[in-house]
């Protein structure tokens, strides 16, 4: 299926995906997704349970070859090089695009230290300089203020909305030029919510963000791009008011107006 | 409010079953606190001084202590741990974490439980047939190889175990980073499962130190004081053995001393396990 306006939106993407076919051993999850994703906006993927969007979200920093029986065929074109190569040196790749899962993932260690784990994979940093880059991805985080007297107990003591700007921060602090949140809001209260939708507007200005959400009003409040996924394909690719407002397709506006989903 | 026959049957059921419950750990308690009973009483009065300063003595002869038993239990337990830990530790880690789903991980598996429930004694004579008939006579060393083996399926399992309680999520986060995966492992897996590795460890330590089947047919006995490791060895499973059987009063005594101390240091071992688990905070 085409995706309508898919390529031709966006000029300069940071990703293009071509042909996209993904695979959970013989069960095919994600079919022919070709879409652009634009440079330092946020683009979310919305559909049903199961539609592909986690998986899609999945392909790009090829996350999904920790299991063995999981592999995607086409290509995601990254500053010109296709990241589904064999050649790809999958560390490198997933220190360049960071990553925020659906439930929070501190590591069993001190604040600071969950945020020192990424830097002093790729830098070799000072106890000073090290100090401000924590500092600096805290308060990216807006999380500084209300940890800045406990970064030596554990991170698993924080709150759920705690532990997920934590694991925002850490994903930040390594200076990744592209973030992918799956569903970075679904296990927290509509407080910390609004925190982590405040916090993706602002970080848009240096990242490019991907966001998988099955909330729609998160998506129409956060992102300058939709694009709606069913049954692993890519239906319908917009930017965010015209995909809301004055959708293509008949199986988007079904979605969006609630009638199935 | 009238309760339904249903609702009624539901408590009676509930009662009887936590009663049910409630005996059985009792009666499980009841022998543990028989036999720690009969241990002090019994033993408790030949703890002295004497015990820990002078080695074995002749039978009927004054005093004397088991302090080339201790001495010698400690090294080829260490020996034991030190080899059996590392080679457990690195085998889970491989199975849990790089091999989990090959056929060879299956296998591995199974042999490991072969070898958990393997009898004690069948590993001594295996000892005893490739090293010590090999030599041409008892050691220390062949002791503390015998307990390495019985020490490294204990630890294989409950390490491989702990690891697989780790969620992927932790996994996948560290490699999101752009950690290898060896890294992931080191700095996160083992750090989230810390408690239990130890435990494990703590398991092993527990179940080798009262190990005599294995010990009589590597490290033997010896009467005298001695850390030479390449000869026959005192240790405490042995001794107890040899003096508890002994018509003399004062082997007898020191069997009884040498076994209260013997529990008595599993037992401190696994406080001590559970306190430095709970003291570290990031567990949980």
């Amino acid at each position: 299926m085409r995706s309508p306006g898919g390529k031709s939106v966006i000029e300069n993407p940071k990703l293009s995906i071509n042909q996209l076919n993904f695979y959970y051993g013989r069960f095919q999850a994600l079919r022919d997704i070709n879409m652009n994703i634009a440079e330092r906006q946020v683009t979310a993927f919305i559909g049903p349970s199961g539609c592909g969007k986690s998986t899609l979200l999945r392909t790009l920093n090829r996350i999904y070859g920790l299991y063995p029986d999981q592999r995607a065929t086409g290509a995601i074109m990254l500053d010109g090089r296709n990241i589904l190569d064999r050649d790809q040196d999958l560390n490198y790749l997933r220190a360049k695009i960071g990553m925020v899962f659906q439930k929070p993932t501190p590591f069993p260690m001190s604040v600071f230290e969950n945020i020192a784990f990424g830097v002093r994979l790729y830098e070799r940093l000072s106890r000073m300089k090290m100090q401000e880059r924590v500092e600096w991805a805290l308060r990216k985080a807006a999380l500084w203020e209300e940890v800045k007297d406990k970064l030596h107990q554990g991170g698993t003591r924080l709150s759920g909305g705690q532990q997920q700007r934590l694991c925002i921060a850490r994903a930040i602090a390594v200076k990744p030029e592209i973030l992918l949140l799956d569903e970075p809001a679904s296990a927290l209260d509509p407080l910390s919510t609004l925190k982590i939708e405040e916090l993706i507007a602002e970080l848009k200005t240096d990242y490019t963000i991907v966001i998988v959400t099955h909330n729609m009003q998160q998506a129409a409040r956060v992102s300058d791009y939709t694009a709606f996924m069913y049954l692993g394909s890519l239906v319908e690719y917009a930017d965010t008011s015209t995909l809301f407002t004055n959708p293509a397709r008949k199986q988007t506006e079904d979605y969006i107006t609630g009638r199935y989903g | 409010m009238a309760f339904s026959a249903r609702y009624l049957r539901r408590r009676l059921l509930n009662g009887f079953n936590l009663g049910v419950s409630v005996l059985a750990t009792l009666f499980g308690l009841f022998w543990l606190g028989w036999l720690m009973w009969t241990l002090v009483s019994r033993g408790l009065q030949w703890i002295g001084p004497s015990l820990f300063t002078q080695s074995t003595p002749p039978p009927a002869a004054a005093g004397g202590g088991i302090a080339n038993a201790i001495v010698g239990s400690l090294l080829i337990t260490l020996v034991g741990v030190v080899v059996g830990t590392p080679i457990g530790i690195l085998a889970a880690t491989w199975l849990a974490e790089f091999g989990r789903h090959s056929r060879i991980a299956a296998v591995i598996r199974f042999v490991n439980d072969i070898l958990l429930s393997a009898p004690s004694i069948v590993i001594g004579v295996f000892v005893y047939a490739v090293v010590v008939a090999r030599f041409g006579h008892f050691s220390g060393w062949s002791g503390g190889l015998a307990l390495s083996i019985i020490m490294l399926p204990v630890v294989l399992r409950t390490t491989e175990d702990m690891l697989i309680l780790v969620p992927d999520q932790l996994r996948e986060a560290a490699a999101a980073l752009g950690a290898p995966q060896w890294r992931g492992v080191v700095t996160v897996v083992y750090r989230a499962s810390l408690g239990g590795i130890l435990t494990g460890v703590m398991l092993g330590i527990a179940r080798i130190s009262g190990e005599t089947a294995p010990l009589l047919f590597t490290a033997l006995n010896n009467q005298f004081w001695s850390s030479d490791m390449s000869r026959p060895m005192a240790n405490l499973p042995v001794m107890i053995f040899q003096f508890a059987m002994s018509p003399y009063d004062n082997w007898q005594h020191l069997a009884w001393a040498a076994a209260l101390l013997i529990t008595l240091a599993i037992l401190a071992l696994s406080l001590i396990a559970r306190i430095l688990i709970r003291a570290n905070a990031f567990v949980k």
